[in-house]
């Protein structure tokens, strides 16, 4: 007879009863997946991303499957900060886990309105800022991919965002520890990563891209070991908690970036494959932990 | 209600090089959910290799035999795996998804419904003539193919329908496109279509100068299925929508094509 272990963890000011999220952009509002899963098992999950205004998005195609994984260019296509409020926020008002909004912006400016007009919801206590989108031309990436860049975003939404402050970064960058440091100085109270790495693939029949905008964003199992490296180097060098991400399709996947030192997981492109991959995910975590004898989830952060 | 379901493949045959008819089974009838023509299931590709789950339209369902039928093109690595199945496999599906045909529920006599369908285009054509032969209305088929050998579902639509067949090459039927069968032309209050665009925006211009009501099934790329990824959008009057999820049928009024085909 084993006790059921604990796997809450506590990303800074904000306790999660497990460490699994889902990915923004991957997950829709939640809604989308009620059939599959129960929202209020999860730690939370991340909402599409959400622009001051609506957006429609790059052109189709917009997605090509590679070897495990799939490359993206969505673009951002969301109904703005004020659609959501209005129709998205109340629906999700019977859901107990944590709700949190995924930011994206052209300007700095557009970061801090978007923060300024989610701050009377009561059940978003945290943002995501997505300093690192691939798929548009102001979309983040200029930002993330400098440490003044970055810490530029995250100064201004600090100041106007009381909650929790988390910053999504991008791998396409020199060093993303640099990056990291300067989203921590600046006042983030913890780090994602990794968002998509900018990738290409070509149709060779017709002698053309595949997406509409020749490039996109790889995620999948493919850039996984990418991703466990990064978040195991800016694990090593930062103070606040870190959140990793990068093809978790299993439990075993989500321990490879808790033991690398994240304190929460977030599960992505795997819900396109298996709908319930994220509760599925839930339970995997918790049987390792009674086959393995231990208590506590958080035994086993940054081991390696 | 959506849901994960594994289904073993009882029956699988070859209608004509390249195709394969693939007759799946529930465990039990309870299991296999309600879904209606022009819905389809995402069928995750047996092989460990395949990332993405396939979209494939609903060809027929038989909720008394808890039975589901689908109809797929070899059209790349997935599908040719489908295509290579044995009776006794089972497959993974998610289903039923998007917005399929609307067919009213008491039809009266003005209910005259041409169906258009170009090569494995006529898979959701199927399960919606037998919905329709249902409410007492015996609908028109015209079914185009590349030539004789390529006619799909003739035997079956035959039971539930007027069919009439067009092929490229003149083999069977009438020679030419499906637009240029005398049954195209004749007055119909509704056309229900899907096959290759081009098709389909040919029947569309058509609809439109006519003035008849057109409905079209498409099958941009998507990998979610569930309106997550939005990555199956369709330019539409409303702006980008998902084909997974607003679809795959959408009124031919609802989208930006050209008159032109």
């Amino acid at each position: 007879m084993h006790n059921k272990p604990s796997l809450a963890v506590e990303l800074g000011n904000l306790p999660l009863a497990n460490p699994v999220l889902t990915a923004s952009g991957t997950f829709g509002y939640g809604l989308e997946y009620a059939d599959f899963v129960d929202l209020d098992s999860l730690g939370g999950f991340i909402v599409k991303g959400t622009t001051l205004e609506p957006r429609q998005g790059n052109p189709y195609p917009r997605m090509a499957e590679t070897p495990s994984g799939m490359l993206n260019a969505v673009g951002l296509q969301n109904g703005g900060v004020d659609h959501f409020i209005n129709h998205i926020y109340p629906r999700l008002s019977n859901i107990t886990s944590e709700i949190i909004v995924n930011v994206s912006g052209a300007a700095v400016e557009d970061y801090v309105e978007v923060c300024r007009r989610l701050q009377p919801l009561d059940r978003i206590r945290a943002i995501e800022v997505n300093i690192s989108c691939p798929n548009v031309k102001q979309g983040g990436m200029a930002f993330g991919t400098t440490p003044e860049g970055a810490a530029r975003v995250t100064e201004a939404v600090r100041a106007a965002w009381p909650g929790h402050l988390m910053v999504k970064l991008s791998p396409n960058v020199t060093s993303i520890v640099d990056i990291a440091l300067a989203v921590q100085d600046a006042g983030a109270d913890s780090v994602s990563l990794i968002n998509t790495l900018l990738g290409m693939a070509i149709d060779v029949e017709r002698r053309r891209p595949m997406l509409s905008t020749i490039t996109g964003g790889l995620s999948g199992p493919a850039v996984r070991p990418v991703a466990v490296r990064m978040v195991w180097q800016v694990a090593k060098a930062l103070s606040i908690p870190v959140v990793g991400l990068g093809g978790i399709t299993s439990g075993r996947d989500a321990l490879e970036f808790i033991m690398a030192g994240a304190t929460a997981v977030q599960v992505g492109t795997y819900n396109f494959v298996d709908p319930a991959a994220t509760a599925r995910v839930v339970t995997e975590i918790e049987d390792y932990l009674i086959r393995h004898n231990i208590s506590d989830i958080n035994e086993l952060r940054g081991i390696i | 209600m959506k849901k994960i379901l594994d289904m073993q493949v009882i029956r699988i045959s070859i209608p004509a090089p390249g195709y394969a008819h693939i007759v799946l089974a529930a465990d039990s009838p309870s299991e296999l959910p309600e879904c209606t023509p022009g819905q389809f299931v995402q069928v995750q590709i047996p092989d460990h290799d395949t990332f993405l789950r396939r979209p494939i339209s609903i060809c027929d369902v038989d909720p008394q035999e808890g039975t589901l039928t689908l109809l797929v093109r070899d059209a790349g690595r997935g599908t040719r795996n489908l295509c290579h199945l044995s009776a006794g496999q089972t497959l993974n599906l998610v289903l039923p998804l998007g917005h399929g045909f609307s067919v009213p529920e008491n039809p009266d006599s003005s209910y005259h419904p041409l169906l258009v369908g170009g090569g494995v285009g006529v898979a959701p054509l199927l399960y919606l003539a037998r919905a329709i032969n249902a409410r007492g209305v015996r609908p028109d088929v015209i079914l185009g193919a590349r030539s004789a050998a390529d006619v799909l579902l003739k035997e079956e639509f035959e039971r539930v329908a007027h069919v009439f067949i067009t092929t490229n090459d003149g083999s069977e039927g009438v020679h030419g496109l499906v637009t240029d069968h005398p049954a195209f032309k004749e007055e119909h209050s509704v056309i229900y279509c899907c096959g290759p665009t081009p098709m389909m925006k040919a029947v569309a211009a058509y609809a439109r100068a006519h003035a008849v009501p057109c409905f079209v099934s498409l099958e941009n790329m998507m990998a979610c299925g569930l309106g997550a990824c939005l990555c199956c959008v369709e330019k539409t009057v409303d702006g980008h929508l998902c084909v997974c999820t607003h679809g795959p049928v959408f009124d031919i009024n609802a989208l930006t094509w050209s008159d032109h085909a």
